[in-house]
């Protein structure tokens, strides 16, 4: 045998460095279990997707589009699909949702990462993360029982306005900072003017967006009548406070990423914290920033229990454009659609109708990404 | 030559009463350099030499009116938590000069420098005691608002440190927060071409300061810290990042500026200090053996001529001959 002390001394024969068949049959064993780990989530996802698109397609081709197109509500039993049925409440939930949590889940990150002493956040960042982990069926429970009659029923007309007025403004002036400062690029002769036909359309179709928002705005105060249950705003509101752990969290991680000796030159320059904040930390994370708001919005669009609950509707719902009556959205109706009272499951195109919406989902979600990703390749700044 | 023993002579012993007992022997130890700074800084200053010299021995007499205090500092403590970083340091700053504070790693010169601006401020747990008179006017006094001092009393620190924003805009910032909107394009220009940068990005001002060279992202701090026309410049070891090229054009720079304003410079280059600095401030560390901590000292602050030449210290000796330690 060779004596471990007298390796290196002795020239090396094959024999020495021959590796063991057992070795070598066990790395072997090793890789393929590793790779047949990667591959399965790999397989399972497409699986997923396909199956989507398959059954999707199916009720795609499928339905009476005739019958169908020009009826305001989703009642699958009686083969009635109107899309924007389910897609309006889910953009009116989601929209309340990231109301809510967007400024409430900045603010809690500013206020972690730039103000708050080590101390302090010691002890609130897990606590704000504790509430991420509130499952669903109890925000949805709360916000039945105590956000549709209190926020909701009692100061619902109020808060509306203000904060749809307050959005609107927001609105207007990102949209109108972008038309000015693309504008200011054209007449610096930075750009052409094919560009300034471009600029000039998505001004047109800013300007509507925001037109036609005025006027849902003044259409919902006219005939303003809380639901007595559940409704999408109380929907949305559980939603969003469902979504402020995860919005604070993301951003302060980003946040608090951004070096000290940018916020010690901010300072040095005689800043306030406010504004370190706001012209030095957010656009150096901006990034952090944003994808804690596209997982946000993904995981309001996807919230299902809560909007279950609290929307006001199950089984099938007429159309509403309103967030104080009860509406359908798309993962409402495709929980109601699989289980309870109304199980499809199997049962022909409704059941196909479950994959169409799930279609709808994820296409919305990817959108979704794509359209943050430019956002953020745009307005980073790279530290 | 005898000049030069005369005044080293009076100077060693107004140092060496700073190094004692500190009190207002700083004062007078600045006092004897009563030279109107254009004479006492000639433009190699690594050779203040006789009329310097001679200037002083004359103002040791009676202290020239015009050489004004910017900073007084009197019995200055700096504790982080329960740990004492600076103890009992006392010294003078005057205006229109370059004052350096020079010393081995860990002994509170960069703490002291960032009282001036109350940067210390923004650290958790960190505290002040004693005096720093800016102007006449108690800087910790709780009446002060600590970014009002900062927009007076700028900062260049050791890294460079641009935003992460175009080379505009990095200039612009200091300026833009004050709430200044008009004159911006002048501000900048001006800023960049005090700071001998203007003439090497004047065509890219739009672009990322990300892609400058490390000298020249410094120049950019620089003009960045002077476009909100600050009173006094601190500068935290300035040059440790650079080459010696880019070290000599800060070196110019600061003898360059020094005309509108006051400058105290960290640093740990004792050729630096000994070549651009009017005076020069000695600190060192005592060791607390029980649980190994430091706390810095002020040994003594003297003409930067009389510390490289004949300080009034032992340790100072030991350290600008390189027999520290």
């Amino acid at each position: 045998m060779t004596d471990a002390s007298l390796i290196g001394a002795v020239p090396p024969t094959l024999e020495t460095l021959r590796i063991s068949k057992g070795r070598r049959r066990r790395e072997v064993l090793v890789r393929w279990t590793l790779l047949l780990a990667a591959l399965v989530s790999v397989v399972v996802s497409a699986l997923i997707l396909w199956s989507l698109f398959r059954e999707a397609w199916t009720f795609i081709t499928g339905v009476v589009w005739a019958e169908t197109w020009g009826q305001s509500g989703w009642f699958p039993r009686r083969g009635i699909y109107d899309i924007p049925t389910i897609v309006v409440p889910t953009v009116i939930v989601t929209a309340i949702a990231m109301v809510v949590a967007g400024p409430i889940g900045l603010g809690a990150a500013v206020y972690l990462s730039e103000y708050a002493r080590a101390g302090v956040r010691a002890w609130v960042k897990p606590v704000l993360e504790i509430l991420a982990g509130i499952p669903s069926v109890v925000l949805g429970f709360f916000a039945l029982t105590w956000i549709a009659p209190n926020l909701v029923g009692r100061i619902g007309k109020p808060a509306l306005l203000t904060v749809g007025l307050g959005v609107l403004g927001l609105y207007a002036a990102v949209a109108g900072f972008f038309a000015w400062s693309r504008l200011k690029r054209y007449r610096d002769g930075s750009s052409d003017s094919s560009a300034l036909i471009g600029v000039v359309g998505a001004a047109a179709l800013l300007a509507a967006m925001g037109v036609g928002y005025l006027f849902w705005l003044l259409s919902l105060l006219g005939d303003f009548a809380p639901a007595r249950a559940g409704s999408l705003a109380a929907a949305g509101i559980g939603v969003g406070l469902l979504t402020i752990p995860l919005v604070a969290s993301v951003s302060e991680d980003a946040m608090a990423a951004v070096p000290e000796h940018l916020r010690e030159a901010s300072a040095g320059l005689g800043a306030r914290r406010m504004a370190t904040a706001t012209k030095v930390v957010v656009p150096a994370a901006i990034s952090g920033i944003v994808a804690a708001f596209i997982v946000a919005t993904s995981r309001a669009i996807g919230e299902t229990m809560v909007v279950f609950m609290a929307g006001g509707a199950a089984d099938a719902a007429r159309f509403t454009d309103s967030p104080f009556e009860g509406g359908l959205t798309m993962t409402a109706a495709m929980a109601s659609l699989a289980s309870g009272t109304d199980s499809v499951v199997g049962e022909g195109l409704t059941f196909q109708s479950l994959y169409f919406v799930g279609l709808l989902l994820f296409v919305i979600t990817l959108a979704l990404n794509v359209v943050a990703a430019r956002f953020v390749d745009r307005v980073r700044e790279q530290y | 030559m005898t000049d030069i023993t005369a005044d080293t002579t009076v100077d060693a012993g107004a140092g060496a009463t700073v190094g004692a007992a500190a009190g207002g022997a700083a004062a007078v130890g600045i006092g004897a350099a009563a030279a109107p700074p254009a004479t006492a800084a000639p433009a190699s200053p690594a050779v203040p030499a006789p009329d310097a010299a001679a200037l002083g021995l004359a103002g040791a007499a009676e202290p020239a009116p015009d050489r004004h205090t910017v900073f007084c500092t009197r019995d200055l403590n700096v504790y982080y938590g329960q740990f004492r970083a600076v103890r009992d340091v006392t010294f003078d700053v005057c205006q229109h000069e370059i004052t350096a504070l020079i010393g081995p790693s860990g002994c509170g010169k960069t703490t002291v420098l960032r009282c001036y601006n109350r940067m210390n401020d923004l650290i958790d747990g960190a505290r002040v005691t004693g005096t720093i008179e800016y102007h006449g006017l108690d800087l910790y006094d709780e009446r002060v608002d600590a970014v009002e001092v900062r927009r007076r009393i700028g900062m260049v620190f050791q890294k460079p440190n641009p935003f992460p924003k175009s080379i505009y805009d990095n200039v612009a910032y200091g300026p833009r927060v004050a709430g200044q909107r008009k004159g911006l394009d002048e501000v900048v220009e001006g800023s960049l071409t005090k700071a001998a940068l203007w003439d090497e990005v004047k065509d890219r001002l739009g672009d990322s300061a990300f892609g400058l060279s490390g000298g020249q992202q410094q120049r950019l701090c620089i003009a960045r810290a002077i476009a909100v026309d600050p009173d006094v410049l601190l500068m935290d070891e300035p040059c440790s990042a650079l080459d010696p090229i880019a070290t000599a054009r800060i070196e110019d720079l600061m003898q360059e500026i020094k005309r509108e304003y006051t400058i105290v410079i960290v640093t740990h280059n004792m050729q630096q200090a000994a070549r651009v600095s009017d005076m020069t401030a000695f600190f060192t560390a005592e060791i607390h053996s029980e649980n190994d901590t430091r706390t810095g000292i002020l040994v003594e602050c003297d003409h930067t001529k009389t510390i490289f030449s004949n300080p009034s210290d032992e340790r100072t000796e030991n350290y600008v001959t390189g027999r520290f330690g």
